[in-house]
């Protein structure tokens, strides 16, 4: 063999760390679908680390192509139109990040996740962080931070919801919450996973694992 | 068009021949069985880094070096070469002329069993699917049980599709680019377009034109000249030629008034110098005939369903010959299969062609793919 092996690009501690928390919840072996994956660097851990079947689906052509330059099974493709086409049961987890809130049709793409997959792993910004609730009190104006970064007539996220809201669609859909917590803005766990009250108030970013009821 | 030009000749090329031949779709059998190739790199001791390149209609054998007719340089000497994406220092790549074909494998154009002259027009129909069986032949005499990866464009992707169906636990990876499961009728259309060119020409002959040493020049370029359009886009052409005359004085349809006129013209002539016109015949029916879905109970997904193969999907998204819909309905199809499957939309204004061309982006995806491969065969 020559030396022109690919060269590792990502290892765990570079990676984004709320993937490193999703990461965390995806047993060794399993078959993961990674909705929304980017360059791939949650799906190259798995395969790498955790001996996964884990694949990709990419909206951005750029992202995708970067991924399967690097060898990995991505394929250029969207949450709305692609998922209809797996099989059931054909994943152990399937896992969207940061991007329900950007999908045209979230509780029917939550209903596919959960179709063909055996757990759903989602994360999403929480719009009802104290932040933006005191940004819309005072100014009278949409928010503006680092995950609410474009104005709202160009923002992709056109779907935004809050943790509450959340587990409300889980209790009407018959979804099990079989973990979830909030995270800040870096991926970090916070101490709220007791009150999904306050949870809604001071958390980030909701992250949740689902099953079928 | 230059009469003195010499016609199509049939050269020497590295062949196997298979004294017991090859029983066909359509029931006949062609024996004995010849398959030309070129092999490119080496066999490693495990022989697992092996790589089938299938070329498209009128491609050949010769990927990676000076074509023996036109000593122009091989098709697709961009993609495959040392160091390139099918890189010949680390795979043993191999190419062969498809069955049909005018290079040296069994066709139209080679000498009949019972030396009563050439097959033309009696060669027997071949399918997509016969084509991959006589390469099966040639892979296995090169002692070779799994290839580490098929890859083709168009009709060579046509033939990747049928490998990766038909030989599943043959095919570690498989590439199919600017391809589909089956050839629209629009296609069927234009190359209907090619063959009534050809059949119109007087010197066709009813396809024995061989006889007297003559080709039925007129014809085979015209559908040539229909067939080229088809590989280009209006983008390109805009941009290679625009409206741009050749400078004729009067308003004239005599001769050549627009620069793209005598592209095509020219692409025409060429082509005549390099491919026997019944062997166009045949190889355009076998991918009219190519659907992948028809010999799986109408289910593309029930082809590949089970399948450890890994895909590449490639499509061009000025490519209106094989447009992407097509190429995103087989990944959709592979997905319903539960195959490994990647899946990429190039941005080119080159069209069809664009996968013979210089498209970095594609080569990248390309190369990292076979990485991936080359890691999971071991190589």
């Amino acid at each position: 063999m020559s030396d022109a092996s690919p060269e590792i690009r990502f290892v765990a501690k570079n990676m984004r760390l709320d993937l490193r928390l999703i990461a965390e919840m995806i047993a060794p072996d399993a078959r993961v679908l990674d909705i929304g994956c980017g360059d791939g660097a949650l799906i190259e851990y798995l395969i790498r680390d955790k001996g996964a079947d884990a694949r990709g689906i990419e909206i951005d052509m750029a992202e995708a192509t970067e991924a399967v330059a690097a060898g990995l099974p991505v394929i250029h493709g969207d949450a709305d139109a692609d998922l209809a086409f797996y099989p059931d049961g054909a994943f152990d987890y399937v896992v969207l990040s940061r991007t329900l809130q950007a999908v045209e049709r979230p509780r029917e793409v939550l209903r596919q996740m959960l179709r063909i997959g055996r757990y759903a792993i989602v994360s999403f910004p929480n719009f009802g962080h104290w932040h933006l609730r005191w940004r819309l009190l005072t100014t009278g104006r949409m928010p503006d931070n680092e995950t609410w970064d474009r104005p709202w007539y160009e923002t992709p996220n056109i779907h935004p919801c809050t943790i509450r809201d959340f587990f409300a669609l889980c209790a009407q859909d018959g979804y099990v919450v079989e973990r979830w917590l909030a995270v800040d803005d870096k991926g970090l766990g916070t101490p709220w996973k007791r009150s999904p009250w306050l949870a809604n108030l001071f958390g980030e970013q909701g992250l949740f694992l689902l099953r079928r009821g | 068009m230059n009469e003195a030009l010499a016609p199509f000749q049939r050269l020497e090329h590295q062949r196997v021949l298979f004294a017991d031949g090859l029983a066909l779709d359509c029931g006949a059998v062609v024996a004995p069985l010849a398959v030309a190739y070129r092999a490119y790199g080496t066999l490693n001791a495990a022989k697992s880094n092996a790589v089938l390149i299938c070329h498209a209609l009128t491609g050949d054998q010769y990927v990676a070096e000076p074509n023996p007719l036109t000593g122009k340089p091989g098709w697709w000497d961009t993609v495959v070469g040392p160091g390139r994406p099918i890189d010949t220092d680390r795979y043993f790549v191999i190419c062969a002329n498809v069955l049909g074909g005018c290079m040296g494998s069994s066709g139209p154009a080679e000498p009949k069993p019972d030396g009563s002259g050439l097959w033309g027009t009696d060669f027997p129909s071949v399918t997509i699917r016969d084509m991959v069986r006589a390469q099966k032949r040639l892979v296995e005499h090169l002692g070779i049980d799994r290839l580490m990866a098929v890859v083709g464009g168009s009709m060579g992707g046509m033939q990747v599709l049928e490998w990766a169906a038909t030989y599943p636990e043959m095919v570690v990876a498989a590439a199919p680019i600017a391809t589909a499961t089956y050839h629209s009728a629009q296609n069927i259309a234009f190359h209907e377009v090619g063959r009534a060119a050809i059949h119109g020409d007087p010197d066709w002959k009813g396809g024995r034109y061989w006889e007297d040493g003559g080709i039925p020049a007129k014809g085979l370029s015209v559908a040539r000249m229909v067939a080229h359009i088809t590989y280009l886009s209006e983008a390109a052409l805009g941009r290679k030629f625009g409206r741009r005359l050749r400078g004729a004085s009067a308003l004239t349809f005599l001769e050549d008034v627009f620069e793209v006129e005598s592209y095509l013209r020219y692409q025409g002539s060429t082509f005549i110098r390099r491919f026997d016109a019944n062997s166009y015949l045949t190889i355009t029916r076998a991918m009219d005939f190519f659907d992948l879905a028809a010999e799986h109970g109408g289910d593309v997904a029930a082809a590949f369903r089970g399948t450890k193969t890994r895909f590449l999907v490639a499509s061009f998204n000025s490519d209106w010959l094989f447009p992407t819909q097509e190429s995103r309905a087989l990944v959709r199809a592979l997905n319903a299969a539960a195959a490994n499957v990647s899946f990429v939309e190039i941005a080119t204004d080159k069209g069809h062609d664009a996968f013979l061309l210089d498209e970095p982006v594609f080569h990248r995806a390309l190369g990292g793919f076979l990485r991936g491969a080359a890691a999971k065969a071991g190589v």
